[in-house]
């Protein structure tokens, strides 16, 4: 005979859909859940279906377990400096590696070209601007980072001669490159070339890069993950907020800077340096996201994105069980605060490979931790919060080690897993900041951005056509 | 004109609200025309009705809102933006005011322990959702309708599976445990459980049920095709067991329209063997001999009687009896013949029918959009013809519009124009009361009423004008009130529609032998 389960039911009441319903089920006192509902996979019927095959299928839930697994068991340890012609795997002469998914010089944005000028200019490929412009049209070899077991803040820009972090993971073995981080101002990520900046590098080659190599190989390597995990109880996302960060990373170093052997006044101007930087660690963060990153990808089956990446024109992401293959879309506006004299109408779209922070479940999806931020927007304390929430809804599950005090020590949401990305029509929140589409002149902001819907909707329908 | 047209990407809202903010746009000063929407197919036709037709509308999805204003000036337009702006930003304000928190999916708050989801979603999706949370545990409120058979089907045979209720698709009314689900009247706990269709014929018998001082355990909706062969009474059948189960159910009460046979044949056996007094309200076969335990209401109102009878133990009588209504026939008429037709503009599906089902048997031919002789069907619903019934809740006047159960206020410059017919005598409606309803229904009616009884008496017409008013004391919007409003305009206010039904045939056919 029929009988009901759970009859008769709590008068707890989800309401889907019109909140006329839930306000009146209040009214009489009973418990209501509201939730933001809209069409899935944005009302395309066929999505939907293909959705509906893929979604509760254990074979890619375990594929997707193991890529969690992987990720949660890899340890970036920062093991020294190296020069990236000698260390980053496939980095030719007269190649340079930019951010974002695979582009060519006619299509790149301000920033990138003018960061490819001036990655030229300090290799000493040619002398003028104008003359590596010629040059950058022709002969250079373009490569992602990515593509590199690299990565590279804004335009990402990476060449031969310049010094890398190497950050190892100490579970798998896999290296991550990232270049060292110039400070703010202009800056070569932003598109920078004068003179000032090109000097700045090659102190960075002469004098920081031996020394902190250095005192890093003295210290044995310095954990970066215990050190995101503590940063992120100081109020970094470690992705636009890096303050604690790096002051973290300067304790730790410092003792060693010290027994280098260095003159004191290198010592001191690294140290001075360092400290002037608020986002030093970005460049650390990075890798170590990488690093971590890179150890789920492979995994066949698994619907887990393991970069998320943008070159200024168009935003990349790689899926675990993908291989090799980029999906993209348009890159899109920041919305944020704009520094004195600068407009949105200046700014570029969005640029650099540090989103893959967000992608290891920091930067925007740890926003919690950094609730300042959320200035940038004129948003209240509250949204920090709400922008962190609600990546819970697209990942595969919540970090065993990067933890929320502010959300009851909640893991932050980590895995994004493009199913869910594609149903719910929520879009991973990336925190970053804005490059001048002009070339040369820099940071004018900083903001919130979300990657287009495009490249979920293609790597979605690229699984469903692999793994029928 | 000023016009512009805006598409939000990716900022989704529901039709409810979309389409109450279109009306309170089109409102403003200085605006010709207003669409608030999503990018549906629909309103992106409408669209190009309105000449706002460009790539970018082309281009949108379903998740992205449309926004056309068509101005006098261009401050107005931007008012119209502004208060559009203000309108649609209130999470962030509920969210300020520390109001409850919303849940971004079904998964995250199924984790807070619900027994029950609410769904009144758009139709395509809403199956879909009803899945999610079935298996999730959840018992099923399914208020969408343009849910097809087969995902009715679907959805229902998997409730079967897991011993749950999916009660619609297209239900407006529920009550649980006394928590009211949708459309749903304030009554007390009682031992009266009912299985009903949809929506306004069930909160007929709610309300007259509470005026004569019973209760109910639970009442549940089971949506207008469960009975059909093809769903074969899913939801009735299990509805019916939990009934019978429940020790507090003294007494069951099926109403639906009338099933296909094997089906009826069904749920009239299963009732006949349960050990409980039933009672049966098939709308459209105005009663039947008792069968066993079973009894044939040939009304709402009656359905509501003979169950409350029963509970109660003592002989139980209609609310109007036959010379109650013979006298307010003749109050209202005052011995003069009604001379001219009746026009009835319902928002509550039910309700409309059993009008059309009792003036049929009484030999009245009435039109309808929803007819169920071709011959009574009106041509075209924007256009009455001799005695006229319409159900305004019905598909053709609801899309791209909000329901009149929702917007009763819609249903005005219809209520003006039948006034304007010199041909029409009589003038009917219903005022339905309850949670999740219009919070003045009354109210925004009385004008027309007011208006309708001026134009009669300019052109020294006659016009009866009788509202339903269906409420109970506890009601939200406050029945007394609410029949006051309507009194002071000039409406003869009845509780039970069965009754209206019957001073209308009264009328008419008075007019006829008179």
């Amino acid at each position: 005979m029929a009988y009901l389960a759970n009859w008769p039911p709590a008068l707890k009441v989800i309401n889907l859909g019109s909140e006329v319903f839930a306000r009146s089920m209040r009214q009489q006192g009973a418990t209501v859940y509201q939730v933001r509902w809209e069409p899935p996979a944005r009302g395309k019927v066929e999505l939907i279906k293909i959705l509906d095959r893929l979604i509760g299928r254990e074979d890619i839930e375990e594929a997707n377990r193991q890529a969690l697994e992987r990720y949660h068991a890899a340890q970036p340890v920062l093991i020294g400096i190296g020069w990236a012609r000698e260390v980053i795997p496939g980095l030719k002469e007269h190649m340079l590696l930019h951010a974002g998914p695979p582009i060519t010089w006619d299509r790149m944005s301000g920033p990138l070209r003018g960061a490819i000028i001036g990655a030229i200019l300090f290799e000493g490929w040619a002398k003028t601007p104008q003359e590596a412009e010629r040059l950058a049209s022709r002969e250079i070899e373009y490569s992602p980072c990515h593509e590199h077991a690299s990565v590279g803040p804004m335009a990402g820009v990476v060449s031969p001669s310049m010094p890398v972090f190497i950050v190892e993971n100490k579970t798998h073995g896999n290296r991550a490159y990232c270049p060292l981080n110039e400070g703010l101002g202009k800056v070569l990520r932003y598109g920078a070339y004068s003179p000032e900046v090109l000097e700045r590098l090659k102190w960075m080659g002469d004098v920081l890069a031996p020394v902190l190599g250095k005192a890093i190989e003295l210290a044995g390597g310095v954990d970066l993950k215990s050190l995101i995990a503590q940063a992120l109880y100081m109020g970094d996302e470690v992705h636009n907020r890096n303050k604690a960060a790096t002051s973290l990373f300067i304790r730790a170093i410092a003792p060693y800077i010290l027994e280098t052997g260095y003159p004191l006044s290198d010592l001191r101007r690294v140290l001075e340096f360092m400290n002037g930087n608020d986002h030093f660690f970005l460049n650390l963060s990075m890798p170590a996201a990488k690093a971590m990153l890179e150890a789920a990808h492979g995994i066949p089956k698994s619907t887990i994105v393991t970069v998320m990446s943008r070159n200024g024109t168009e935003f990349g992401i790689k899926v675990s069980g993908l291989g090799d293959r980029w999906f993209t879309g348009p890159a899109q506006r920041v919305k944020g605060l704009y520094f004195p004299g600068f407009t949105e109408e200046e700014a570029n779209p969005d640029i650099g490979d540090s989103a893959i922070t967000e992608t290891a479940g920091l930067g925007g999806f740890a926003m919690a931790a950094a609730i300042p931020i959320v200035q940038f927007v004129g948003g209240t304390p509250e949204d920090a919060l709400e922008f962190s929430r609600r990546m819970y809804s697209i990942t595969a599950g919540e970090n065993r080690f990067f933890t929320l005090p502010v959300l009851g020590f909640r893991g932050t949401a980590t895995g994004i897993d493009i199913r869910k990305v594609v149903e719910t029509g929520i879009l991973p929140q990336i925190n970053t900041g804005i490059a001048h589409k002009e070339p040369g002149i820099g940071q004018v902001g900083a903001g919130l951005v979300n990657p287009p819907w495009e490249c979920f909707e293609k790597a979605l329908l690229a699984f469903a056509e692999q793994y029928t | 004109m000023f016009k512009r047209i805006t598409v939000r990407y990716n900022s989704y809202y529901d039709s409810v609200t979309l389409m109450s903010l279109t009306q309170e746009i089109q409102k403003l000063p200085g605006i010709r025309e207003a669409l608030v929407g999503m990018a549906t197919d629909l309103n992106k036709e409408s669209l190009k009705g309105m000449g706002f037709y460009t790539p970018e509308v082309e281009k949108a999805a379903a998740t992205d809102l449309l926004i056309a204003l068509g101005a006098e000036s261009e401050e107005a337009l931007y008012e119209a933006e502004e208060l559009i702006e203000e309108k649609l930003s209130p999470r962030v304000r509920s969210r300020a005011a520390g109001q409850a928190e919303i849940y971004n999916s079904l998964e995250e708050a199924v984790l807070e322990g619900a027994g029950i989801a609410a769904i009144s979603v758009p139709g395509v999706y809403a199956a879909r959702e009803a899945r999610k949370a079935l298996e999730h545990g959840l018992h099923v409120f399914l208020f969408s309708d343009n849910v097809s058979l087969e995902e009715e089907v679907m959805v229902k045979k998997l409730a079967q599976e897991k011993g749950l209720l999916v009660m619609g698709p297209d239900c407006g009314t529920a009550v649980i445990g006394g928590l009211g689900l949708g459309f749903a009247n304030k009554v007390r706990a009682g031992h009266i459980g009912i299985v009903a269709a949809a929506g306004t014929g069930l909160q007929q018998v709610l309300t007259v049920i509470d005026r004569l001082g019973e209760g109910v355990t639970h009442a549940i909706g089971t949506g207008g095709r469960d009975l059909r062969q093809e769903v074969g009474g899913i939801t009735t059948s299990l509805a019916l067991e939990m009934l019978e189960q429940d020790e507090n159910t003294k007494v069951k009460v099926v109403i639906s329209k009338p099933p296909a046979p094997e089906v009826r044949e069904k749920v009239v056996r299963a009732l006949e063997e349960g050990t409980k007094p039933a009672v049966v309200c098939f709308m459209g076969e105005m009663g039947g001999e008792d069968r066993g335990k079973v009894k044939f209401a040939g009304s709402l109102e009656e359905a509501a009687v003979l169950a409350c009878s029963i509970v109660s133990g003592k002989e139980g009588s209609l609310y109007y009896q036959e010379k109650d209504i013979e006298e307010l026939a003749r109050e209202l008429t005052g011995g003069r013949p009604v001379r001219g037709y009746l026009r009835g503009l319902y928002c509550g599906g039910t309700l409309c029918d059993e009008t059309l089902t009792f003036l049929a048997h009484k030999g009245i031919p009435v039109y309808s959009n929803v007819a169920w002789e071709p011959e009574l069907l009106l041509k075209s619903p924007e256009e009455s013809r001799a005695h006229s019934c319409l159900d305004l809740g019905d598909d053709y006047f609801t899309r791209g519009r909000p329901h009149p159960m929702l917007e009763p206020g819609l249903r005005v410059p219809r209520y003006l124009k039948e006034a304007q017919d010199e041909e029409v005598a009589i003038l009917l409606f219903d005022v339905v009361l309850g949670f999740g309803c219009h919070p003045d229904p009354a109210g925004v009616t009385a004008e027309a009423v007011r208006e309708a009884a001026r134009i009669a008496r300019q052109a020294g017409r006659q016009l009866i004008q009788i509202a339903v008013l269906v409420g109970t004391e506890g009601d939200p919007q406050g029945l007394r009130e609410q029949e006051k409003v309507l009194r002071e305009a000039g409406a003869t206010v009845l509780y039970s529609n069965y009754a209206a039904a019957q001073l209308v045939a009264r009328l008419i056919q008075g007019s006829l032998s008179g």
